[in-house]
């Protein structure tokens, strides 16, 4: 019953699968090629195409819809009208070893005046000079007869000054480090810099675009951790790390906490890990070192090691604008790289002029000035030591100092109740002024800086108002 | 416009009272000409020759057959290379031969004449060397459009003045004891001659859009910035971390573009809304001596909310009846324009920048500016300058010496177009701008171009590549209203020597035709 037939179904289907591959044989090769693509490709999308999510374009009715809808934000936000910096003191006069406010005359505590250059005799006749020589603007960058010779006399002094073989100068304080570091160190680069910079340093190494590694204030086991990281991921790569270039960024006296780099011990590394130092020395110059040659000369370290140290004119020297010191394969590279050289218009010959001359007084005074104002400074650190509720950041021999409240009674509120005080009193001092996008905001504190000519009694005069403030804001 | 001048002519202007002021409808007649062929053909055979000798040079350099000129460095060796020699290839081999042509120092006030320092190389511009001499020449390199940099006069007198009663520098920022009592008098003046509700100044131009361009715009904002904008600004949108794009210079259309495109789709990634849209331009563009379109611009800010900061660099003093800038030129409402920015160092002689608008703007920026938190306040004999320049322009004196400088740099700017374009030279640029660029396409023409005025006595800025596209090096002449009518004519007679010397002519648009003066 079953087999006969099954056996005939099997051989009808052998029959009919036979007949099936003769037929195959006797189709066109293009019918078959054709079947297979097809087969093929049904087989593809069944198993490998993902199934694609159709965006619908929007039609112009809705687009004009969304632009419609979209509302910006005010341009600026509110600003509280009570901000300090809305509330200025205006001050008329020269602002010098003493101010004159709201009719008093007080002593000046308060502003970058180290050598107490501002209002100096001498240099007001050579800016007068150079007035009447070339007029007040230059009119034009360095590169478009903007290059006044007064400019390269300046450039030459600066470099005979450092014992370097070249010198640069921009036109403005801020712009000078925040456009050199981005002139040397791109993208990938590497730069490690100590966190208590100041911001014009923050600024010039956001511009570059390079990896940041930052390393705690001062702490040279902190660099050298960093330092073998950099290390150890340099040798799974070599090839790719002889293209780095790693540089090191430190100031020579933090603007910020008052006290000195550790230089000889950042040199050692300098020449063990290969990175480059770029050293701003803002604050040192003029007043650290014998001969005020900052940092360098305190530490008796030959210069040519560090790569490039720049400063500002507008602090020790009475002037604006800022400037930089190296070797000249360094350096040259400056005038064609460094926007705010390159795409500003230069110095005004006049303060050109009067910093030419705050030079010549400091080569003439050689140790007196800078000798003076470390002993006074020293001198300074130790009666403020002797008053009791405040901390004093900062070297001794640093004549810029930050106070700071004990405990936890450090706010602002507190410190500018203290500066009101001692205004009445007769002395001007202010607290340090920050922006809250610091990358490491400093404590709030009272920013003191000595004037060389300060007398020992108006030392005296400080610490009492100093003390008489402090038992006033505590009670 | 042409009959005009003819007519004009027939005046002696030995000593100019140009009292009429020159009042014509703004046009908007720009012209680009097109780059004639043969231009740009033999521009791009100069570069590859000029890269093949920098080639082989570089190869003798490397096998030591030629000595490297140039500083060494002084780290021992080990140290990554501080430079990349390719990127230092076009200094080298380009830049170093045509060098002598830029960084002329100068030895005397930048007025409508020059001294220069005369100098000399003995090894191909790797070097210089002071002869001791000077060279006199007329000068139309400086920025200084108004004619104020003087070395004597009331201007003068009282800078001097200030310098004996306020010093040189308070040195303290601006938020803690730098203001003085010169620098509200600044700021109080710049709002009343901007006609803006008030105004702040800062001590350099481009660290005033560097340093306040982050304190507007942040994270999540939008900058749409022109292609030809100024290095400052750059600078400014990138540190503030706002998205950044880029407009076809002057094109309206592209930028209308990008706003709805910007508007609709959001941020990148995230697609939420944007917090705010800044339009940057530039009033006129130092390179190419053309002017923004600010009527469109003001249509296209209110019709989609964007702010629009205007930088007023070249333009302040220079363009407009009253000297007040593009604002004033184009006849628009400076209540539109959100940030008007400018500087000091072109117009006034002086330096540095300011910024004006409304009131709760620059309280927002006299608290979180970068500049007036952590930079010196501006010098009091600079500011002195700005003042009593300032004084003039608002006419407030009898002799309405503002105002015939105004008048005086329009003709100027005018007449010295005129005959440059009709002697055929390919001019670019608007025709009331007094930026005035014509093109010498390669660098071989440009640095030519130099040496031959400096030899006839005339100081011009030569620029190429990368200041400009790589075959468009131009001359770029910047007038003064100190010029006299003489002193252009001779610039133009020694222009149209040099232009035939160097076959420059050649602009189809305005054939040259041969000029011959009617008078002695």
């Amino acid at each position: 019953m079953g087999s006969p037939a099954n056996h005939d179904n099997v051989a009808s289907l052998a029959t009919d699968f036979y007949s099936l591959l003769e037929s195959f044989k006797e189709t066109p090769f293009y019918h078959l090629l054709f079947e297979i693509f097809l087969v093929l490709t049904v087989l593809w999308l069944i198993l490998f195409r993902k199934p694609r999510r159709i965006e619908k374009k929007l039609t112009e009715k809705e687009k004009q819809e969304l632009i419609d809808e979209w509302q910006p934000e005010p341009l600026v936000p509110p600003v509280d009208a009570n901000h300090p910096a809305l509330n200025v003191r205006v001050l008329d006069g020269i602002v010098g070893k003493t101010i004159e406010i709201d009719g008093k005359k007080s002593l000046n505590f308060a502003t970058f005046n180290f050598l107490n250059f501002v209002g100096n005799p001498r240099i007001t006749d050579k800016a007068i000079q150079a007035v009447q020589k070339y007029g007040v603007g230059s009119c034009g960058p360095r590169g478009f007869y903007g290059t006044i010779d007064i400019h390269l006399e300046l450039e030459e002094r600066l470099a005979h000054f450092f014992n370097c073989e070249e010198g640069i100068i921009y036109s403005y304080g801020f712009s000078t480090v925040a456009s050199i570091i981005p002139a040397y160190s791109k993208r990938n680069d590497i730069l490690f810099v100590d966190e208590g910079v100041h911001y014009a340093i923050q600024k010039g190494v956001e511009a570059s675009r390079s990896t940041v590694k930052w390393f705690r204030h001062n702490d040279i086991s902190d660099l050298e951790r960093l330092l073998v990281e950099q290390d150890i991921h340099d040798k799974k790569n070599p090839k790719k790390a002889r293209t780095l270039r790693r540089f090191l960024i430190i100031e020579g006296l933090y603007m910020n906490y008052g006290d000195l780099c550790p230089l000889p011990r950042m040199v050692e590394l300098k020449y063990q890990y290969k990175y480059r130092i770029f050293m701003d020395e803002s604050v040192s110059f003029g007043t650290i070192g014998q001969t005020g040659r900052g940092v360098t000369e305190y530490y008796n370290i030959d210069r040519r090691k560090i790569d490039l140290i720049s400063s500002s004119l507008e602090y020790s020297v009475g002037s604006i604008g800022g400037f930089a010191v190296g070797s000249s394969f360094v350096v040259d590279h400056q005038r064609l790289s460094a926007q705010g050289y390159c795409f500003s218009a230069s110095l005004p010959p006049l303060l050109a002029a009067a910093a030419i001359e705050a030079l010549n007084i400091m080569e003439e005074e050689d140790t007196t000035l800078c000798d003076t104002l470390m002993e006074k400074s020293k001198r300074l650190h130790q009666k403020l030591l002797d008053i009791k509720g405040y901390l004093i950041v900062g070297e001794d021999i640093s004549p810029l100092k930050h106070l700071r409240l004990t405990n936890s009674q450090n706010t602002v509120a507190r410190l500018e109740e203290i500066v009101e005080f001692a205004q009445t009193r007769g002395i001007t001092i202010t607290v340090a002024r920050y922006l809250n996008d610091e990358h490491r905001l400093p404590e709030p504190s009272i920013r003191l800086i000595l004037n060389v000519e300060m007398t020992d009694e108006e030392l005296e005069f400080l610490c009492t108002v100093l003390q008489e403030a402090r038992v006033k804001v505590t009670v | 416009m042409a009959k005009t001048s003819a007519h004009q002519k027939n005046r002696s202007y030995t000593n100019v009272v140009y009292a009429t002021p020159v009042s014509e409808h703004p046009s908007l007649d720009e012209v680009y000409e097109v780059t004639p062929f043969s231009e740009a053909f033999w521009t791009y055979l100069n570069y590859v020759i000029l890269n093949i000798f920098g080639w082989f040079r570089d190869l003798l350099r490397n096998a030591r057959i030629e000595n490297r000129k140039g500083s060494a460095e002084n780290n021992p060796p080990g140290f990554v290379p501080l430079y990349q020699s390719y990127e230092s290839f076009y200094t080298r081999n380009v830049y170093q031969r045509i060098a002598d042509c830029f960084n002329r120092p100068i030895g005397s006030v930048p007025g409508a004449t020059l001294d220069l320092l005369e100098r000399v190389t003995d090894d191909y511009n790797w070097s210089f060397r002071f002869t001791g001499g000077k060279v006199k020449t007329i000068n139309l390199a400086s920025y200084n459009y108004l004619g104020f940099a003087n070395n004597s006069g009331p201007i003068v007198e009282s800078v001097i003045n200030s310098i004996k009663t306020s010093g040189l520098t308070a040195a303290s920022t601006t938020q803690e004891f730098g203001t003085l009592t010169q620098h509200r008098k600044l700021e109080s003046l710049l709002a009343e001659y901007l006609g803006t509700e008030d105004a702040i100044a800062f001590g350099m131009g481009f660290a005033t859009n560097a340093l306040n361009i982050p304190t507007l715009v942040g994270k999540g904002c939008l900058i749409l910035s022109d292609e030809l904008n100024h290095a400052s600004l750059v600078l400014g949108a990138r540190l503030s971390g706002a998205v950044i794009k880029v407009y076809k210079h002057n094109d309206m259309n592209h930028l209308e573009r990008l706003l709805r495109e910007s508007i609709v789709s959001g941020q990148p990634r995230t697609h939420r809304m944007w917090k705010k849209i800044l339009i940057i331009v530039e009033g006129v563009y130092s390179m190419e001596g053309s002017l923004c379109k600010l009527p469109e611009l003001i249509e296209l800010k209110k019709k989609y909310r964007a702010y629009l900061y205007l930088d007023e660099a070249h333009s302040i003093g220079a363009m407009g009846l009253r000297g007040r800038g593009v604002v004033d030129y184009w006849k628009c409402d400076v209540n539109d324009v959100d940030i008007l920015m400018g500087t000091f160092t072109k117009s006034f002689a002086a330096a540095g920048g300011y910024i004006a608008g409304k009131k709760d703007l620059i309280d927002h920026i006299r608290v979180t500016s970068h500049s007036t938190a952590y930079a010196t306040s501006m010098s009091p004999p600079v500011v002195e300058q700005i003042v009593s320049v300032l004084n003039l322009l608002l006419d407030n004196d009898e002799e309405h010496e503002g105002r015939r400088r105004i008048n005086q740099l329009a003709w100027n700017t005018r007449y010295f177009r005129q005959r440059l374009t009709k002697m055929g030279f390919i001019v670019y640029g608007h025709p009331h701008s007094p930026v005035v660029p014509a093109l010498l396409y390669s660098p071989s023409k440009i640095a030519a171009f130099n040496r031959e005025m400096l030899k006839r006595g005339v100081a011009v800025v030569t620029v190429g590549f990368p200041a400009t596209p790589l075959v468009l090096g131009r001359v770029r002449f910047c007038l003064s209203a100190s010029h006299t009518k003489e002193m252009l004519d001779e610039v133009l007679k020694h222009a149209e020597e040099v232009g035939d010397l160097l076959n420059m002519r050649k602009s189809k648009l305005n054939p040259k035709r041969p000029f011959h003066e009617t008078e002695s």
